[in-house]
């Protein structure tokens, strides 16, 4: 092996490992903050790319028929919760939030050309399709069951993700799409050459992790989060909703999930099923950050992607054992190095 | 009273019971049913879906006798297929089982078609399905093309295009392992050198490491062994890098997603294909351009210009063995009996000259699949279309 060939293997694992970054990062989220295992994190990849696909091939998107029966379930199940409760003038409240926006865009959508739109608007109408599912989601599937043990939550999230792959099918079809890249063409670097969508993938990940990190930092509601991942009965009586954490959680989730789809497209095939695997390695660098640290978990996930590729060079055939056998010896030093504290369950 | 009502119930429920039970025998007694499990979900459902489709198209009557499909999925998942293939056995009593999409599922399904005596219609690519024809494999027949007749396919468009190596990149699952080996076999015997043997995942985002080493090992040509849309990933990968020599893919692309999909970057590469492929270019003393032809416009008037795959053909081919051989079996017994299930078995295994979509049958005790040189035709991607290279 050559000094190019490492060279173009560690920009092809940095490409990588960026997007797994991205998905680790939003795995630990939604694990600190509702103890959730969040299986289907990939299938928003999947939902991402192929609704933007299917914005572009000028098809209405089925993921607005999705989260426009999701949206009438949580009107129904909640307004029969505040019927219950002789709050019928909450009402019109829980109509407009949960059916504004799918109702807004299924009237929007099909009456413009959405084929012929720049880009980023057709990103922003992927987002606002797709990004409710993750509020939703948790909605109807956890918020219920929010208190229960996390092998129950577990459980229900492998449920999930099977609804969701089997949507995936009947929505996009069993065939895979590719959208064109954000910025055509490559930028010649002399020993190597760069595509100018790697250099979009990454700049927008690095972007996202800072934002993240502001987010935490700096707002109300990402301290309100970080309150909730530290103690959730703590954070309950300082005022903070735990339902709302956990829905903001699922959003932030969302989002990440359905850019990282969006980013990625241009440069490989996505499928309905695709966003498992690709999730899987983000939940390998989780792992690697025992669930809990920011920076390890994405510098985990950054370890991924390296060991893809190079091992893909020299042991193709071998290149998933390799990756997921990582994740042994990770769980070995973790539990011979961490203070073990056994769980309420 | 309360306890004659919960008798007079339970009266009406026997009543209900039994003529359930009366329909099914009645209409079983006179009908042909034919059991088809194919792969509509899962991973080999960009396969399975035009199979399904093409099912809803075939004759609903074979020799004045009505056909009763049954359809159902098996989710490319081999339990899920022997399970209803047991179900087609023990319940629907099934005079045929037409099925799986994929190979190791038919595998599986063999032994439930050899145990209930009903003859089985694969739709699986493997020669390990129908070959040897042994005591369970008498019961068991297949309609796709062997890889070994595409791979020799290839290496003869290799070597008269003066190719000395090749590197491969295939899945690794059975499709690629299958090629690999089928493929280093004839390679070998037309003297063509593999430089390079690298695997990939049909989920893989990235075949950047494998993609370097071939280049590496300079190949004239790289023979890509990948079913469907994932193929064009490491096709993709090796143009961005700038390799200049021939790509071959194998007859697992043949559908316009793929061309969709690969775009520009795959012009000028070469594959071999069943001729329904190219149905209409196929010369006009092609035994096969009838047939061929018969069901491209059958199905493109079911879903639209272009739809058709040479995937929902073998599911078309199944149809067209057992309109050959229902009529000879019925002479012998009446379908739902086991004397008709052994005479449709004897029957399939007479087809001869019989021309499909695919190629031409020509069935023999020892051949189960009964196709020869008219099967395969190689093929050229130009301008977004399959060109038949003459």
């Amino acid at each position: 092996m050559d000094f190019q060939i490492a060279l173009l293997l560690g920009q092809d694992g940095l490409t990588n490992g960026a997007i797994y970054a991205l998905l680790a990062l939003a795995l630990v989220l939604v694990f600190a903050v509702t103890r959730v295992i969040f299986i289907p994190q990939g299938e928003f990849v999947a939902y991402g790319a192929l609704t933007l696909a299917m914005l572009q091939a000028g098809k209405l998107p089925a993921t607005l028929w999705m989260i426009a029966a999701l949206g009438a379930a949580i009107v129904v199940i909640d307004g029969a919760i505040a019927i219950r409760h002789g709050a019928a003038r909450r009402l019109p409240r829980i109509v407009l939030s949960n059916l504004g926006v799918p109702l807004a865009l299924l009237l929007i959508v099909p009456n413009i050309n959405a084929a012929g739109l720049p880009l980023i608007a057709q990103i922003a109408l992927t987002l606002a399709v797709v990004v409710p599912l993750g509020p939703m989601i948790y909605r109807l599937a956890y918020q219920p069951i929010a208190e229960a043990p996390v092998l129950i939550l577990l459980i229900v999230s492998v449920a999930v993700h099977v609804v969701l792959i089997g949507l995936g099918l009947l929505f996009f079809g069993a065939e895979g799409t590719r959208t064109p890249a954000f910025t055509d063409g490559t930028l010649d670097l002399g020993v190597t050459m760069l595509q100018y969508q790697t250099l979009w993938i990454l700049a927008i990940s690095a972007v996202l992790i800072v934002a993240l990190y502001a987010f935490f930092g700096r707002t109300l509601y990402g301290k309100a989060l970080r309150a909730t991942a530290l103690n959730r009965t703590g954070a309950r009586l300082m005022g903070i909703s735990t339902t709302m954490a956990g829905k903001l959680s699922f959003t932030l989730a969302a989002m990440i999930g359905t850019f990282s789809g969006i980013l990625i497209s241009p440069i490989t095939t996505l499928y309905y099923d695709s966003g498992f695997l690709i999730g899987l390695k983000g939940f390998v660098g989780a792992i690697i950050g025992g669930l809990a640290s920011y920076p390890v978990a994405a510098a985990g996930a950054l370890l991924v992607g390296f060991l893809e590729s190079y091992s893909s060079f020299y042991a193709s055939a071998y290149k998933e054992v390799i990756v997921f056998t990582l994740i042994i010896p990770v769980l070995l030093w973790r539990s011979l190095t961490s203070h073990h504290s056994e769980e309420e369950e | 009273m309360q306890f004659n009502l919960e008798e007079t119930l339970m009266k009406q429920k026997k009543l209900i019971a039994a003529l359930l039970l009366a329909l099914p025998a009645t209409a079983a007694l006179a009908d042909i049913t034919v059991g088809v499990t194919v792969s509509a979900t899962g991973p080999a459902a960009s396969l399975g879906i035009p199979e399904k489709n093409t099912i809803a198209l075939v004759p609903t009557t074979i020799a004045g006798q009505k056909v009763k499909v049954v359809v159902l999925d098996d989710a490319s998942d081999t339990t899920t297929a022997v399970k209803n293939a047991k179900k087609f056995v023990s319940e629907d009593k099934v005079d045929v089982i037409v099925g799986s999409t994929i190979t190791p599922a038919s595998l599986a399904m063999i032994d439930v078609a050899a145990e209930s005596e009903t003859p089985m219609v694969s739709m699986a690519a493997s020669r390990a399905i129908v070959d040897p024809v042994d005591a369970k494999r008498r019961w068991v027949f297949k309609t796709p093309q062997n890889d070994a007749q595409m791979s020799t396919a290839i290496t003869e468009h290799m070597s008269n295009n003066n190719v000395k190596t090749v590197a491969y990149i295939g899945f690794s699952d059975a499709y690629g392992e299958g090629w690999a080996n089928e493929f280093a076999g004839v390679a070998k015997a037309r003297k063509i050198d593999i430089v390079a043997n690298e695997r990939f995942n049909r989920a893989d985002t990235s075949v950047t490491g494998q993609v370097l080493k071939i280049m590496a090992a300079k190949p004239d040509a790289v023979l890509i062994g990948g079913a469907g849309t994932p193929a064009a990933l490491p096709q993709k990968a090796l143009k961005e890098k700038g390799y200049k020599g021939v790509i071959y893919q194998t007859h697992g692309v043949a559908n316009n997603d793929f061309l969709r999909v690969c775009g520009k970057d795959c012009e000028g590469t070469f594959l071999p294909a069943g001729p329904v492929l190219v149905a209409d270019q196929l010369p006009a003393d092609n035994p096969v351009k009838k047939s061929a032809q018969e069901y491209v416009a059958k199905y493109e008037g079911a879903h639209g210009k272009g739809s058709v795959s040479t995937f929902g053909a073998h599911a078309w081919d199944a149809f067209k063995l057992l309109e050959a051989a229902v009529p000879v079996a019925l002479k012998k017994g009446q379908p739902g009996t086991k004397e008709f299930r052994a005479a449709l078995r004897d029957a399939l295994e007479n087809v001869k000259n019989l021309p499909a979509a695919h190629g031409v049958f020509n069935m023999t005790p020892t051949d189960h699949l009964g196709f020869d040189q008219r099967a395969r035709v190689m093929v050229k991607i130009e301008g977004g279309n399959w060109k038949l290279v003459k």
